[in-house]
């Protein structure tokens, strides 16, 4: 299996932690986490795949006539969307409610909580 | 009896799902009635459950079972430990409720059963974690636990602090959660298995561990540690607890993060303990370096508070070094006796936590020096504070000391020493709390660095300051702490709870606890030395105030949610490095 996506794999997830290490607004953050998880969806989807297989839909595919790909990777990417969808709404909400009580979005300026 | 198991986390749900239904049509006293009947009645499930649960019963769910070994079912694991920690989630979310039942802030018209459900879905996710048998839906449950938790977090939306507290929390949350499903893929794919005996087995079958073992390991447990609030994970816990209802921080402090312990137990021991895992000495230092470093600076950091709420937060991130130090030595003894005091702390701080709420519903503050002397009439609270102190201090007949003293003896040395002080310094720490707030002795507080959060100029979470205390605020906490108490002295308790962590967790070697002359003297030497420490810090607070050598650490704790994202990368690298040597060698 080639190592290539692999990488693309925990690049992308780690260019979504550099993002939110240094994010400047907290729109962009929450945009940022989404990238950590598009990093966990490229490994999943990575995990499953095979060379010349098709989709393991057998509505018209005789059962072992062809090599399909992993489903079962497939149903964790989507419960992983699912749940990744609940969280970035959660947030977005969240960052409204942030931005009408202090005013700004800028992380560097929300100094409530410390020490 | 079987055939029960998936109760445990269906129940919940659609009690939530009823409620969120039928909320708008509801009277509040309805809504919050069928919220306690719920909760109640999957704590009696639970219970019943956890008393039939030996042999450990299996349940594939909508009869999946694997084939040739392969398996692609969800399983669900009805052990002691599962069984008890989904337990102990719903009889605090039963003691969360009924804490709030009637008083807590009136909810918006309409969405009367709006909380009761939150918190019977939050009671869902950690039933549905603490019997998760394999990898991936212990990530969807963890999800379910993190995403209500931080709904409940920011649950006063109006506030600007609890947004803010609820945002870093869910951004660091789930970032570790995401590295944990990238482990879980990597375990995949090696395995092709979720189930985590069956991952347990295909590492073994793989052979040495390498690299990917490595990662995924390392993946896995950064998200369980982050949960588990252990240093450097630790930043969001105080700012999430700072901000979160009173009832609510019963239950994160109470059982959600000792879910995260539970976790890194559970995975290690199933996945990683194998000879395709990670070796005994590498997890052995990646857990005792870890805990300790938690355990000091959770010490410290509580003794600086002035904020209640953060002080007690700290403290519960000092008693988890504490636990991940006992799971970590894999010893049996070990294990029992952190089961004890995850019992016990339970109680403790969840009735810790129900006084503090106490204190800010009647003064609308939770800072230590404002509330000065105010809270001389509140006798009865007093009374429940400083016998929660003393139950943190680890003084015997408290179900903390049982466990305590167990696990102190199990790990012996230096770490021992590290018991008595962190849980003397965490207590006295709230010691001082109660001598200045109820008892009005020494001299008023005054000063800081400036550089923290007081605590003062909370609103009250109920409709109006109380000027008369409910009685299920007070009663509450006063059969937590009388629960902390049973859980020591109960005859034959501490056996059964031994029993059955040690039929899933130690391959048959069963240990007899019991409390030993050394395990008392020593619980009485950290409650002496929390007494002492806070008698000092109230007569003479000038030495404590003017050399506030612990400035550098509290500037980390910034409330930046990047810092916080780059302290859980840290933190991971740090694990890796912690974890590397043995697998280089090995």
């Amino acid at each position: 299996m080639d190592v290539f996506p692999y990488l693309v794999a925990g690049w992308v997830f780690l260019v979504g932690c550099y993002g939110l290490a240094t994010s400047r607004n907290l729109i962009h953050a929450v945009g940022c986490l989404s990238v950590c998880q598009a990093g966990t969806y490229v490994l999943l989807l990575t995990v499953g795949y095979r060379d010349g297989a098709t989709a393991p839909v057998f509505s018209d595919l005789k059962p072992g006539s062809r090599p399909v790909v992993d489903p079962v990777v497939q149903a964790l990417t989507l419960t992983d969307v699912v749940v990744g969808a609940t969280v970035t709404a959660l947030l977005l909400a969240l960052v409204v409610q942030i931005s009408k009580r202090h005013g700004t979005v800028d992380p560097d300026e929300l100094s409530e909580l410390r020490g | 009896m079987d055939a029960s198991l998936p109760l445990l986390v269906a129940v919940p749900l659609l009690g939530a799902a009823l409620l969120v239904a039928g909320g708008r049509l509801m009277p509040r006293l309805v809504a919050e009635t069928v919220g306690c009947a719920v909760s109640a009645g999957t704590a009696a499930l639970a219970l019943v459950l956890l008393l039939n649960c030996s042999p450990p019963f299996l349940e594939w769910a909508g009869g999946w079972t694997p084939v040739d070994g392969q398996s692609v079912g969800i399983v669900l694991t009805g052990d002691g430990p599962g069984l008890g920690m989904a337990a102990l989630a719903s009889l605090l979310t039963l003691a969360a409720l009924a804490y709030s039942w009637h008083y807590f802030d009136e909810p918006p018209r309409g969405h009367a059963g709006s909380f009761p459900a939150l918190l019977l879905l939050f009671q869902g996710g950690m039933c549905g974690f603490a019997i998760a048998g394999d990898l991936f839906n212990a990530f969807v449950w963890f999800e379910l636990m993190s995403v209500v938790a931080y709904a409940l977090t920011g649950h006063r939306v109006e506030e600007a602090r609890a947004v803010q507290g609820a945002l870093t929390f869910a951004v660091v949350t789930s970032l570790g959660a995401y590295a944990m499903l990238m482990g879980i893929g990597l375990l995949y794919a090696r395995t092709g298995q979720l189930g985590m005996h069956q991952i347990g087995r295909g590492l073994d079958a793989h052979g040495r561990p390498d690299a990917l073992v490595l990662a995924a390991f390392v993946l896995v447990m950064t998200a369980l540690l982050v949960k588990s609030a252990s240093v450097p994970f630790h930043f969001w816990l105080p700012d999430a607890h700072a901000v979160a209802p009173t009832p609510v921080c019963m239950l994160l402090s109470g059982v959600m993060v000792e879910l995260g312990v539970f976790g890194v137990w559970r995975v290690y021991g199933t996945v990683f303990s194998g000879p395709g895992g990670v070796p005994a000495p590498e997890f052995e230092r990646a857990l005792v370096v870890l805990g300790a470093l938690t355990a000091v600076i959770g010490a410290v950091m509580c003794w600086y508070q002035r904020h209640i709420k953060r002080l007690l937060a700290y403290s519960t991130v000092a008693h988890t070094g504490l636990f991940l130090i006992g799971i970590g030595v894999l010893k049996p003894e070990a294990d029992d006796g952190i089961a004890l005091y995850v019992l016990g702390h339970a109680g403790v701080k969840a009735a810790l936590f129900a006084c503090t709420g106490i204190l800010l519903d009647r003064y609308g503050s939770v800072d230590e020096h404002a509330l000065y002397g105010r809270a001389r009439e509140l006798k009865g609270v007093a009374v429940l504070f400083v016998l929660g102190a003393l139950g943190l201090a680890g003084l015997p007949p408290f179900g903390t000391a049982l466990g305590k003293s167990v696990t102190e003896e199990a790990v012996g040395g230096p770490l021992t020493v590290l018991y008595v002080a962190a849980s003397a310094v965490t207590a006295a720490a709230v010691l001082r709390v109660a001598a200045r707030v109820f008892g009005g002795l020494g001299p008023r507080p005054e000063g800081g660095s400036g550089y923290e959060t007081t605590g003062s100029g909370e609103r009250p979470e109920t409709r109006h300051r109380l000027s008369r205390i409910p009685d299920t605020m007070t009663a509450v906490p006063a059969v937590l702490l009388a629960g902390a108490v049973t859980v020591g002295v109960a005859p034959g308790f501490a056996k059964v709870v031994a029993h059955s962590v040690n039929e899933t967790g130690s391959a048959g070697v069963f240990t007899s606890v019991h409390w030993t002359p050394a395990g008392v003297l020593l619980g009485l030497l950290s409650t002496l030395l929390a007494g002492a420490l806070a008698l000092l810090a109230v007569t003479r607070p000038k030495p404590f105030t003017a050399l506030d050598r612990a400035l550098w650490l509290r500037r980390l704790q910034s409330g930046h949610v990047g810092d916080y994202v780059a302290w859980v990368l840290v933190g991971t690298t740090v694990l890796g490095a912690l974890t590397l040597p043995g697998m280089l060698g090995g």
